[in-house]
Formats: structure tokens, C-alpha cells, sequence
């Protein structure tokens, strides 16, 4: 029970929310409004999915947003100005970004370095990388393109459900099965509980430390891939902080920071939430966009005191300062 | 002999020697000098005067990072203090302004310093809460404008000089000064260094670490929003949204670089500074080399790939078995 107060207090806060905006807007409450918020959050979710794990696992990366943006750049190149058929380009990418991935997770892992420093100098390469290959935003006008902008799925009431919403639904329910039911999964839990005694208990801890920011890094360049349906563009300056909204929905969904516990549903409701902030913001029209950030830093705050709470009520007073590291 | 290395610290300077050569490579004028309306302009002294927001975050960075913390709101903070100092300098008086901004720097030290050492937060994420709300606090203080103001007395901090050195370089020399003083002229340093390489063990001997640590951050505020008025000054505005943007980053880049282990524990304050000067003196290279500015995103993250490989404690293992067989 106690480990799904969080999450659940995380669902309540969504559900109150949202009501509670329903009844100051009658026309909140639609099947377009929700659409809308799926579909405006859908690459953020996907690179949530990836953090989930990471951060379970007693990491961070940092390097998401700059893998997204240089995904978009990379597509718009390879399919604008080579020609090269989206798919196949899109596959080129993926194994660029799993391969990244695979190199912030073994230097993490094999020279013991914090892997928020690790991540940052991958956030600069990537960033970089994107910059060298163009500073310009690039259309991308191939066929694909226009036919994914007309595939969407129209739900009761009007609401229209483009396929970008639909992946990103897909990518959490096959992350939600990945971390709860598979040996991978608890081998992610139990390394965030403790890294020494994961060890001690035979787990292999390098495959899986590099598994978890392969896994990461990929679903970064799938969302970078989303992001360039969302926009049909290329820019090296897309997705910028992106890393932080990501953090932040993890973190409101009742993922603890120190790793080893939290549920691949509450990231969701994270998320959803942050995407209710901004939803509130345009429907109001007065309020500006900056209430966003105060917001979402406020939750932040409320979050992680109570979390604390938690832990502490949880392990009983053992005095002194639990190691703390960067 | 008459001129020696310093022990510590040796491959820092010969590294910013070294980048400074390479500068007068790549720009023939590189050391060229010339005093004009009492200042000295050059590219030179631009590395420092550029340098110096970023020098200043480092000294207060290079603190927390020995308590073995991390502050990520030092961006935020210096768009707060610039907002604070912007908006407040034409209708009332400088020393005003510059009391508000500074004083905002050490309300924010103290929330961070409170989160970590009373509520028990990890530093990234007790410093990520005001490096994102950070921010929007700035904005809400400039109402999303970018805030000119026309006061000479508050430009003076970007632009002025004191007997030909540029103010922020002056300034960023004061801070050292000052830094130096608080920490090494008292037990502070002392103090700071044990609460970073074992809390607990420090707490048992006695030592008020959570006093240390909110010292700590506090002092890293302060910095920040003096940074952040040399930013506004510089510009003649406070610019929310780009004010000190990704500086955090450069800043825990310096003082990585500077030596001092992310891992808490021995610091050096010089060092860090001339971690920062590093940066900067290979930012200004490869803007006078021609190459695109893009690229120092690229040169950052290996130079960070670099000096973290050799700090890293597997390679330091490495190496005292190498020394071990050695002897055997």
C-alpha cells in the first residue's frame, strides 16, 4: 500500500484537476481536449518512458533533449537533401542513437563516473553534433509525412487521435510490461535499491546498467522521430530542456529520485499532469506561459517533501545524513 | 632555480598556456594590448572580461561541489538577480537595486542550502526545482519583457573600469580575494572539505555540517547574482529567458576541470576560476580561428570526456596497481 500511496496521490491530484478545470470551462471535459493533450505530450512521454527506467535504476540522463533534436536534424538531412527512403532512414538513426546510448552506459558503468556528468557531456555531443550538421530549421516534406498527419483514429465527441498519441500509448504500455513483468525489469529495481547488493546477489550489473540507457537513448530518437512528425521539420535547436520536463513528470509521478521504486503508470499521470498546466494556461488566455514553470517547479517541491516523508516514515529515524551524491 | 611550477595545479596552467598559444596561432593580434578612454581592450583581456560570469559562478560552484552538492540553479538564479536589478535600478536608487539583487542571490542560496541539509534532498534535485521554476520567477519579475534601463551607475558593472582593468574582470578579482579570505584565512575551508569527504564522520567529531553546507550554497547564490548584474550590465537589460542559460553547466565544467572531484572532499578555488578561464580562452579561440561556434559544444563535451577519464577512480586503481607491481 505504501508503495502505491504516491502514485496514487499523483492519480487523485490529475483526476481533481482535471475536474475541477471541467467545471470552470464548460467545454473542458471533451474527447478533443484530451486528444489534444496526448498528442501535444506525445514525445515528451515517450522519452519519460526511457527516464522511468533510468531513474529507477538510481541514474539520470540529461542527454535526451539533445538526442531528440539531433534525431530531427539527422532525419531531415537524410531524407530531404540525401533522398534516403524515411524508413530506412529512420532505422539508421535508431541504431545511432542505441549506440550512444550503449557508450554513456559503459563508460558510467566500467569507470565508475556519476552518470549525471556522463550524460551531461553526451547532452553537448549530441547538441553539438546536431549543430555541425545544420544550424538552419529544415523542412521535411516527403510523402510519408503527409499520409502519418492524416492517419488518426476519431474517438466519440469529436476528438481526433493522431498516430504520434497512438505510438506514444503503445510505448508505455510495452515500457509498463518491460519494467513490471520481466527479469530486466526487476534487475532495474533491484539496482536502484542497491548497486553492491545487486552484485552480490549475481545480477549481472554492467549488461544491464548499458541495456538501460541503450533503452533511453532509443526511445529518445523514436521521440526525436515523433517530434519531426509533430513539426515536419529539422532543427538543431529543438527539444531544448527538454531533459527537465521529462525529470519533472517522472518525478511528480512518484518516481523516486534515489532510484528503486516507482510505476510506469505514474509517470503517465505526471505527464498528463504537467500537460493539464498547460492546457489550463491557454484556456484561460490571461495567465502567461511562465505560470508554467512556477508551477511545475511547485510541484516539484510538494512532490519530493513528500517522498521524503515517505522514505523517512519507512525507514524510522536512523539519525545522521544519508549519503548524498551529486 | 628560478622559476618553479606550482605542485598543484600544474596541468591547469600549462593546459590554459597552452590554449593561449594556440590562440596567438590561429589570431595574430591574440596579445595585442591598447589602452583607449582608460581601458585596456584586447583579445586578452576579452577572455577574462567574457570569462568572468562564468568564473564567478565557479567560485561559489566550487564550494558546493566540495560538500559534495551540485547546484543546477545558478543560471536561474543569475536571471533573477538581472531581472531583480533591471527593474528595480531607474526608479530607485543603484545601492538599492544592487542590495535587491544580491539579497535575492542569498534568499535562493538559503532555499537550496535548506533543501539539501535540513530537508535531506540529493543537491541535483533540490537545485532542479529552482532551475525550473527559477526561470519563471525571473519572467514574472520582468513580465516576460526584456527590461532596458538606462541607469550609467548600474552599466558601470559591464562596461566601467578601475585603473584600466574592466570592471567584471575587477570584480570577479575581488570575489577570488574575498572567497580565498572567507575559506583559507579561516577554518572554513577546513570545515567545508571534511563535510564533503565524510559527512557522518565530520558530524561525529562535531562539525555543524548542515551550517557548513547552507554556508555553502549561500555563497554560491551570492556569486550567481553578482554574475547575473555583470550579465544585465553587460546588455544594458535583463533578458529572462537567456540570462545565464546552460551556464550551470560551464560552471560545474570549470570546476571539474579546476581538479576539485565531484565526489566532495579537496577544492581549490584558484584552480576553478582557472578552469573557467580555460573555457573561455577556447570559446574565444575558435570564434578568431573562423571555425563555426557550433563546435564548441563538440570541444567541450570531449575536453569533459577527458579530464573526467582521469579522475575517474576505476583509472586511479588502475594505476596504483600498475605502481603496486612496480615495487613487487
Amino acid at each position: 500500500m505504501r508503495r502505491l500511496l504516491p502514485v496514487l496521490v499523483t492519480t487523485a491530484v490529475f483526476v481533481a484537476g482535471f475536474i475541477l478545470c471541467s467545471l470552470q470551462f464548460p467545454h473542458f471535459a471533451s474527447t478533443r481536449v484530451v486528444a489534444n493533450l496526448l498528442t501535444d505530450n506525445a514525445f515528451l512521454g515517450i522519452v519519460a518512458v526511457g527516464m522511468t527506467f533510468v531513474i529507477i535504476s538510481g541514474g539520470i540522463d540529461l542527454s535526451v533533449g539533445s538526442v531528440i533534436g539531433f534525431t530531427t536534424v539527422f532525419l531531415a538531412i537524410a531524407i530531404g537533401r540525401l533522398g534516403i527512403p524515411p524508413l530506412i532512414a529512420f532505422a539508421i538513426v535508431l541504431v545511432i542513437c542505441v549506440l550512444f546510448g550503449a557508450a554513456m552506459g559503459a563508460v558510467i558503468h566500467y569507470f565508475e563516473m556519476p552518470a549525471f556528468i556522463v550524460t551531461l557531456a553526451g547532452m553537448f555531443l549530441a547538441r553539438g553534433a546536431a549543430f555541425l550538421m545544420s544550424t538552419e530549421s529544415i523542412p521535411i516534406n516527403a510523402p510519408l509525412y503527409t499520409d502519418i498527419g492524416k492517419l488518426t483514429i476519431v474517438l466519440p465527441g469529436g476528438g481526433r487521435l493522431p498516430l504520434i498519441a497512438d505510438i506514444m500509448l503503445w510505448v508505455f504500455v510495452v515500457g509498463a510490461v518491460l519494467l513490471h513483468f520481466t527479469k530486466f525489469g526487476t534487475n532495474v529495481y533491484a539496482l536502484g535499491g542497491s548497486r553492491q547488493s545487486t552484485a552480490l546477489m549475481g545480477v549481472r550489473v554492467a549488461p544491464t546498467i548499458v541495456r538501460v540507457y541503450m533503452l533511453s537513448s532509443f526511445l529518445a530518437g523514436l521521440s526525436g522521430i515523433v517530434f519531426s512528425f509533430y513539426t515536419a521539420a529539422g532543427y538543431a535547436l529543438s527539444a531544448v530542456g527538454v531533459e527537465l520536463d521529462t525529470i519533472a513528470a517522472v518525478v511528480i509521478g512518484g518516481t523516486l529520485l534515489t532510484g528503486g521504486a516507482g510505476f510506469m503508470f505514474g509517470t503517465l499521470m505526471g505527464l498528463l499532469i504537467q500537460g493539464l498546466i498547460q492546457t489550463y494556461i491557454t484556456f484561460d488566455g490571461t495567465l502567461s506561459s511562465w505560470w508554467t514553470k512556477i508551477v511545475t517547479g511547485f510541484l516539484l517541491f510538494a512532490f519530493i517533501g513528500f517522498q521524503q516523508i515517505l522514505v523517512r516514515l519507512a525507514k524510522r529515524p536512523t539519525s545522521l545524513t544519508p549519503e548524498a551524491t551529486p | 632555480m628560478p622559476f618553479r611550477l606550482p605542485k598543484q595545479g600544474a596541468p591547469q596552467i600549462l593546459a590554459f598556456l597552452a590554449i593561449l598559444l594556440a590562440d596567438r596561432l590561429v589570431s595574430p593580434q591574440f596579445f595585442d594590448l591598447r589602452l583607449q578612454d582608460g581601458r585596456l581592450f584586447g583579445s586578452l583581456v576579452d577572455v577574462f572580461n567574457r570569462g568572468a560570469p562564468v568564473a564567478l559562478l565557479s567560485l561559489g560552484m566550487v564550494l558546493v561541489i566540495a560538500t559534495r552538492g551540485i547546484d543546477l540553479s545558478v543560471g536561474a538564479v543569475m536571471a533573477i538577480a538581472g531581472a531583480v536589478a533591471a527593474s528595480l535600478v531607474d526608479t530607485h536608487s543603484v545601492p538599492l537595486a544592487l542590495g535587491a539583487a544580491l539579497g535575492v542571490g542569498v534568499l535562493c542560496g538559503l532555499w537550496n542550502g535548506f533543501l539539501v541539509a535540513v530537508l535531506r534532498i540529493q543537491p541535483i534535485v533540490a537545485t532542479l526545482i529552482l532551475m525550473v521554476a527559477g526561470r519563471g520567477i525571473a519572467q514574472l519579475i520582468t513580465e516576460g519583457r526584456i527590461v532596458t534601463f538606462t541607469s550609467p551607475q548600474l552599466a558601470w558593472f559591464g562596461n566601467g573600469s578601475i585603473l584600466g582593468i574592466p570592471a567584471p574582470v575587477a570584480i570577479t578579482l575581488g570575489m577570488l580575494l574575498l572567497t580565498l579570505f572567507l575559506v583559507r584565512g579561516s577554518a572554513l575551508g577546513v570545515l567545508i572539505e571534511a563535510t564533503g569527504a565524510n559527512a557522518r564522520a565530520s558530524e561525529l567529531a562535531g562539525i555543524g555540517t548542515w551550517a557548513v553546507t547552507i554556508a555553502a550554497y549561500v555563497w554560491c547564490g551570492l556569486c550567481s547574482s553578482v554574475a547575473g548584474v555583470i550579465a544585465a550590465a553587460d546588455i544594458l537589460g535583463a533578458d529572462a529567458n537567456n540570462a545565464g542559460l546552460w551556464l550551470e553547466l560551464d560552471a560545474i565544467l570549470a570546476v571539474v576541470i579546476g581538479g576539485t572531484s565531484l565526489f566532495g572532499g579537496r577544492f581549490s578555488v584558484i584552480l576553478a576560476v582557472l578552469g573557467a578561464l580555460i573555457i573561455q580562452a577556447m570559446n574565444t579561440g575558435i570564434l578568431l580561428s573562423g571555425y563555426r561556434p557550433e563546435l564548441n559544444l563538440v570541444v567541450k563535451a570531449v575536453v569533459v570526456i577527458a579530464v573526467l577519464l582521469l579522475q575517474s577512480p576505476r583509472l586511479a586503481g588502475l594505476g596504483h596497481w600498475f605502481n603496486r607491481n612496480r615495487t613487487i
